[in-house]
């Protein structure tokens, strides 16, 4: 990517951002987009879970885990490099935390989430979530709105190699290997 | 199934046409516009008409309203507050975000199409110069009697030499590629993108969730209408020709980086995919093979076609890339303006460039999308480029090339084309028509 290009991988590399979570507002196609920062694109959902649904989200981890093996590229087209999933109550009730790091804007994307979301069958697991809109399986500009409303922006991101996408990561280890395969035919 | 006696021809059939011409309209006041779309709405071609249509017919007529128009015509508040935001807002005020900046931004633009008077468009499609002349003086004696309503502007569509096919100033041929909707009768052709469900392109019917999305009130307004993005976009014949001497040294290799900016042959359209080294003329003219590849398996470091050309990064065929690319689809229609530049001759300096309309039900996930993010998001695929043709490129152009042992890298002065003019218009059904002329 241009920045990784501009700052150098190898420079760790910190931002503080502002409460809004973008220092200048730039409208994409549903509303202000997130910049890129050290640690790439993101976000972080926080949204409490309606009462007695626990055990149904836990469920769900099975569900990714089952559906990445089945078919390991299932998530390609997010462009990820984590997915964290969290259940925390520290006194207000059961929160359920969402935390992605990708190297898309998600916003753009959004769509093709959605779908991806829907063809795994990870969509139903929001069906858990307060406030959830009920016609999320027709109306994307509703599921949409619920994601930006309980997106908690980031106020620090660092990233020790700084900007550097998953596939860089994947192409450097590929030639990592690659090396070591040529060493091994020249002893 | 799609009504087709009350869709408007426009997206669906392609008249025998030679020629074409587009008047933005103005009304002065409700009155004038609504007895002007009574009068027109009489001769617009529905798709049952024209697919009908004999050897005989002369002329085609089709009718699209800005939100501006539709409101200037009496449509009330509520209904317009039923219209999607992009449309409601108008191309020229989502600028930013479809990366229209710099010399493309629509300070820049022009035939007054960013006016608030910009109400309406009216297409017609003749058989010959002739006709077209006719069909104009008998639109502009109309007017006459009409007074309230004006043109603002007009643009004469032509072909340009040579004819025997269909391109535009650069020479890339076109029409290549065009969505099929299910039900019409047409099979897609191998390799191509499976039928498409009306409601992709047609308000009121179910699209490829399988239900019908909300659609603006009242539903004789909406149903069977369209949503058209316009786009005019001045081609720098010119720059091209330089760029393509200034990266090949032969004939044949500027027409292989030719061919590599597009991913297909420019005279023939064959794709690289199928004949990376070599025009195959049979091939790029046989539909059923012109289609019938993909990249994930047959090209995936982009060696054939590289990943940052047009036809790669505007249908990515790639399942890694979207899994919902049946959503991303659009109709376009339109053709060249401005007169053919010869081969071998300097470049004059006149206008000349593609004028086009993208028609879909969903502004921002069809169009949209695919202009600010396929066309114009430098992070796609890790390229740092923008689409060469398609992308709105301020200053100098980059293009990467796929190629053994390293890269290539291909530069030009300055951007190909530049994006001169914009507006979304709502293409209504033949009841809509009619109920848009009875309002007053």
């Amino acid at each position: 990517m241009s920045n990784t290009l501009k700052n150098g991988w190898s420079t760790p590399a910190a931002i503080a951002l502002p409460k809004e979570g973008y220092f200048k507002k730039e409208d994409g196609r549903y509303g202000p987009v997130f910049p890129q920062t050290p640690a790439n694109y993101g976000f972080t959902v926080i949204v409490k879970v309606k009462p007695g649904r626990e055990d149904a989200i836990r469920e769900y981890g099975k569900t990714i885990e089952d559906a990445v093996k089945g078919s390991p590229n299932v998530l390609a087209p997010l462009k990820l490099h984590y997915l964290r999933w969290v259940l925390f109550d520290v006194g207000s009730g059961l929160h359920f935390m969402y935390q992605g790091i990708f190297d898309t804007d998600f916003d753009k994307y959004m769509e093709d989430a959605i779908a991806l979301f829907n063809s795994t069958g990870v969509t139903t697991v929001f069906v858990n979530l307060e406030g959830f809109p009920d016609d999320w399986r027709t109306n994307i500009n509703a599921v949409v709105k619920f994601f930006r409303e309980h997106q908690c922006p980031s106020f620090l991101e660092y990233g020790e190699y700084p900007y550097v996408s998953a596939d860089e990561i994947k192409k450097a280890l590929k030639l990592k290997d690659a090396f070591s395969a040529m060493l091994d035919q020249m002893q | 199934m799609l009504e087709l006696e009350d869709v408007q021809h426009y997206l669906l059939t392609r008249p025998h046409a030679t020629i074409a011409q587009y008047n933005f309209i103005s009304f002065k006041n409700a009155e004038s516009g609504c007895k002007w779309v009574n009068d027109i709405a009489e001769i617009v071609g529905t798709v049952k008409t024209v697919m009908a249509a004999s050897e005989t017919d002369m002329r085609w007529v089709s009718l699209a309203f800005t939100f501006n128009g539709l409101r200037k015509l009496g449509v009330d508040e509520t209904s317009l507050a039923t219209f999607p935001e992009p449309f409601r807002q108008g191309m020229a005020a989502r600028a930013q975000m479809l990366g229209d900046t710099g010399i493309n931004h629509p300070d820049n633009w022009e035939d007054n199409i960013t006016s608030e008077d910009l109400h309406a468009v009216i297409i017609l499609f003749a058989r010959d110069k002739e006709e077209r002349e006719r069909c104009i003086k008998k639109h502009d004696e109309y007017l006459k009697d009409n007074p309230g309503v004006e043109t603002l502007s007009s643009l004469l569509i032509e072909a340009v030499p040579p004819y025997d096919y269909v391109h535009e100033h650069f020479g890339y041929r076109d029409r290549l590629t065009t969505p099929v909707i299910e039900g019409l009768g047409i099979e897609p052709t191998p390799g191509s993108h499976p039928s498409s469900k009306a409601g992709e392109f047609f308000l009121g019917y179910p699209d490829e969730t399988g239900i019908i999305p909300l659609q603006p009130q009242p539903e004789i307004l909406s149903k069977n209408g369209s949503f058209l993005a316009y786009r005019k976009m001045r081609e720098h014949v010119g720059a091209f020709r330089e760029f393509l001497k200034a990266n090949g040294k032969t004939v044949e290799e500027q027409e292989l980086v030719a061919a590599k900016l597009m991913g297909r042959w420019r005279k023939t359209g064959a794709p690289l995919v199928l004949c990376p080294d070599k025009d195959d003329r049979e091939l790029g003219f046989d539909d059923k093979k012109n289609n019938s590849f993909d990249y994930e398996k047959m090209d995936p470091h982009g060696y054939a076609c590289p990943i940052g050309s047009h036809i790669r990064r505007m249908n990515v065929r790639d399942s890694g890339v979207s899994r919902i690319m049946n959503r991303r689809l659009i109709i376009r229609r339109g053709g060249t303006y401005g007169p053919y530049l010869p081969e071998d001759a300097d470049d004059d300096g006149a206008n000349r460039g593609i004028a086009v309309f993208a028609g879909c039900a969903d502004l921002s996930r069809q169009f949209e999308f695919l202009i600010s993010v396929w066309a114009n998001d430098p992070g796609f695929e890790e390229l740092n480029e923008k689409d060469p043709f398609a992308g709105s490129i301020n200053g100098a152009f980059e293009m990467t090339i796929p190629k053994r042992p390293i890269k290539k890298k291909v530069k030009g002065l300055n951007a190909f084309t530049t994006v001169t003019g914009g507006a979304y218009f709502f293409l209504p059904g033949i009841k809509a028509l009619k109920y848009l002329a009875s309002l007053k």
